[in-house]
């Protein structure tokens, strides 16, 4: 198998937090990071699922992945702009 | 100098029409009313929005730094039934003069919901813009000294209508 892993550049830590606030420290997180930066988030609130993929959209963000790992919600995100 | 050949009006029309931006008029100074407000407004910043809040009457409550309001007797009497300040206000339903808020208070934190000040303090980082109404702080005898310092200057309808028609989405709370 030769499938490109992406590593992260910073790993954020958003387990226990809910709306609005894992959102809310994604986006600063990336406002600090510069352009091309690929940032881990780790959250256990299950909204993220549609939350994360509509903030790529509305703030033009790259989602790389998202996935569910047991209690646990997984995803990358690379600043774009 | 301009002469009067070179002058143009500008008209509705030239004003860049919906523009990345939200803006809200936060009417209720229920806690449960502020705190979708303050939801919305922190999410909508944090997905790359320009945020407007406009604060009128009990909205007022959530931009308030606590301090006891009015000059007159009702004015006074108003500052003291009813109090400004993040922590202070209470749920449109179930409050029980005070129980209510407490219990809320309580659930919030067992569930690790941000509170209203966090939610406050959030907004003021994302840049969302606090704009107090000036006629509302006249009638219920707020002084500039009695907002939290992270407000504009008090402002007016026309104000928060330029803001609104260049706003992608407007909410009224």
């Amino acid at each position: 198998m030769s499938t490109t892993i992406t590593k992260p550049d910073q790993v954020l830590d958003l387990k226990g937090l809910l709306c609005p606030m894992p959102i809310v420290r994604l986006s600063i997180a990336v406002k600090k990071a510069g352009v091309g930066a690929v940032l881990e988030g780790i959250a256990t609130d299950p909204g993220v699922m549609a939350d994360v993929p509509a903030w790529a959209r509305q703030s033009g963000n790259e989602l790389v992945s998202i996935k569910q790992q047991g209690k646990e919600y997984h995803f990358l995100v690379k600043k774009t702009k | 100098m301009q002469t009067a050949t070179q002058f143009t009006v500008q008209t509705a029309s030239d004003i860049k029409p919906q523009s990345n931006k939200l803006s809200m008029v936060v009417f209720s100074g229920d806690m449960d009313k502020v705190m979708a407000a303050f939801i919305i407004a922190t999410g909508a910043a944090a997905s790359g929005m320009d945020v407007t809040m406009f604060f009128t009457f009990w909205g007022l409550k959530s931009i308030q730094n606590g301090k006891l309001t009015g000059q007159g007797l009702f004015g006074r009497m108003l500052g003291l039934m009813n109090r400004g300040g993040m922590s202070t206000i209470g749920p449109s339903r179930f409050n029980f003069g005070g129980m209510g808020r407490w219990m809320m208070k309580t659930m919030m934190k067992q569930k690790n919901v941000a509170s209203l000040p966090e939610l406050l303090a959030t907004a003021q980082e994302l840049g969302v813009k606090m704009m107090p109404c000036l006629m509302s702080m006249e009638v219920l005898e707020i002084g500039t000294d009695k907002l939290i310092p992270a407000t504009t200057a008090p402002v007016g309808v026309a104000t928060f209508i330029e803001e609104a028609a260049g706003s992608k989405v407007t909410l009224f709370i």
